[in-house]
């Protein structure tokens, strides 16, 4: 469903991937780990085209980014939930406003607008504050109002950047349990980490850059540790 | 549309002080526009009162018998450039004459005939009123045989024309410079409105958003201001021309036309500067 296949991305200060290939299955749980500065971010950027690679190819969903034309991109992002460290909230809409205002720009009927915000704020835990705003919330309360924003498109995949980087363990704790569910309903969570703890307390697919380059994919290691078929 | 009215409505409320800030320049941009077309409009209109007075006189032989003079006058009505054509008979112009420069009451009196020609005075209409159709009109008129000479003041007409382009070219030229000094200023504005959400065009990105959708209650929102900032401004013109009136002189003010096309205008400079800053943030980021 994800797939990288030979990218790499230069800005003009370097290189922040090289020859980058690996497969994210439909439905499946996986880590993106390195130190900052890995590439982690930016192989998030291409998957929901906020960037083009500058040569090889991303595909996600059955879009690719060498023949995706501009006017499509929206149309991929709408598959994709995108959650961020900084939240990204707007501050000057209610829980339940910021929700809906990702269905509204899709042009979702009205009608269908309200309980589908309802659902997703109940599957995140947060159907009692959804007309509070993000400034009456704690941050782990912001981070599930922007996890529900990401899942009320019933997406394929939900991209998490550093989701916990802002949060206390505890918090940290109920947004990875959060993401686990989701996971567990079908949707697939590609989530970009460097926190070691939360990436060992998961068997989850694993892939781990150093320097823009693939330094470990546990996908990659299972298939080489199978014995070949007779 | 009922979307792109609420998102409009939000962003009002939402940044009070940035709206009425961003409407307040544009009508201070455009009163200053405004005032230059007060001072133009007022221009154009005297230049239009002195020219009033061109007229091209044909004066005529004596003896033309007055039925020849009836058919020519209806033929001389037909000239596109004509608005009406009178005859004033001898006896009328010797009236004119004595009323006219009481000066030379003592010659008048001790007259034993008239020596004044009847003639043929004609007035052209308003956009034919310059030397070259004054001329035009006065080379046709002599190719009547009764008529003796025709005068038009062509040394005055041509005065004026020359006044009147100096007006015209100090009017596109200067009014140019302010209308594209509010542009910069109203668009400036608006990239502001423009910046204070880009957090917000953000996340409308992520979030699967159309560049046409994001665009549209900038669009409106722009068209609003530029409306609101133009009534404004017509205000403060209307304001200025009550104390000019009062304290210096007569002026004129904007006809009906003039002063929706002036709130028009702010309109078209807001929605044109709301596509040209929204269009170039989209393609910045």
């Amino acid at each position: 469903m994800i797939k990288f296949n030979h990218v790499t991305k230069e800005y003009p200060k370097g290189a922040a991937l090289i020859d980058v290939s690996f497969h994210v299955p439909k439905g499946e749980f996986c880590f993106l780990t390195g130190h900052s500065g890995a590439g982690k971010t930016t192989a998030l950027k291409l998957i929901y085209l906020a960037d083009q690679p500058t040569s090889g190819d991303v595909r996600v969903s059955g879009f690719s980014s060498t023949r995706i034309a501009p006017r499509e991109i929206p149309r991929l992002r709408r598959r994709l939930g995108i959650v961020f460290q900084d939240f990204r909230l707007l501050e000057d809409r209610t829980a339940e406003e910021n929700v809906a205002f990702a269905l509204e720009v899709t042009g979702a009927r009205r009608s269908s607008i309200g309980p589908r915000v309802m659902r997703a704020l109940t599957q995140v835990g947060l159907a009692g504050k959804a007309h509070q705003y993000p400034r009456e919330l704690s941050g782990g309360e912001q981070q599930r109002v922007a996890i529900a924003r990401a899942l009320v498109n019933d997406p394929v995949v939900l991209l998490a950047d550093e989701p916990t980087g802002n949060l206390d363990e505890r918090a940290t704790r109920g947004i990875f349990q959060l993401l686990r569910d989701i996971n567990a309903a079908g949707t697939a969570v590609l989530m970009a980490t460097h926190d070691l703890d939360l990436v060992k307390s998961m068997d989850a697919h694993l892939i781990e850059l150093q320097h823009g380059s693939v330094a470990y994919d546990s996908a990659e290691d299972a298939g080489a540790a199978e014995p070949e078929a007779p | 549309m009922n979307l792109v009215l609420r998102e409009t409505v939000l962003a009002f409320r939402r940044a009070p002080l940035l709206s009425a800030l961003s409407i307040t320049t544009i009508a201070f941009s455009l009163f200053v526009f405004g005032l230059f077309g007060l001072v133009t409009v007022n221009i154009q209109r005297q230049i239009g009162t002195v020219a009033e007075r061109v007229e091209v006189v044909g004066y005529l032989r004596r003896g033309v018998p007055s039925e020849t003079i009836t058919v020519a006058m209806s033929d001389i009505q037909a000239f596109p450039e004509v608005q009406s054509v009178t005859l004033v008979t001898e006896a009328q112009a010797l009236a004119r004459a004595r009323r006219e420069l009481p000066e030379f009451q003592d010659i008048f009196q001790d007259l034993e005939a008239n020596p004044l020609p009847a003639s043929l005075d004609l007035r052209l209409k308003p956009e034919f009123r310059d030397a070259r159709h004054a001329s035009l009109v006065a080379d046709r008129l002599r190719g009547f045989d009764f008529v003796d000479d025709v005068r038009f003041g062509s040394d005055w007409v041509a005065k004026l024309d020359h006044l009147r382009n100096i007006a015209g070219a100090v009017g596109v030229v200067v009014g140019a410079a302010f209308a594209l000094v509010a542009i910069i200023i109203i668009g400036t504005t608006i990239r502001m409105a423009v910046l204070h959400r880009s957090s917000e065009i953000a996340i409308m990105r992520l979030v699967g958003a159309t560049d046409g959708f994001i665009r549209r209650p900038f669009l409106l929102e722009g068209l609003v201001k530029g409306l609101l900032g133009g009534a404004f401004a017509l205000g403060l013109c209307y304001g200025a021309y009550g104390l000019v009136n009062t304290y210096l002189l007569h002026a004129d003010f904007f006809t009906t036309g003039q002063a929706l096309a002036g709130i028009g205008i702010g309109g078209l400079i807001g929605l044109v500067g709301s596509l040209v800053s929204i269009g170039r943030h989209l393609r910045s980021v």
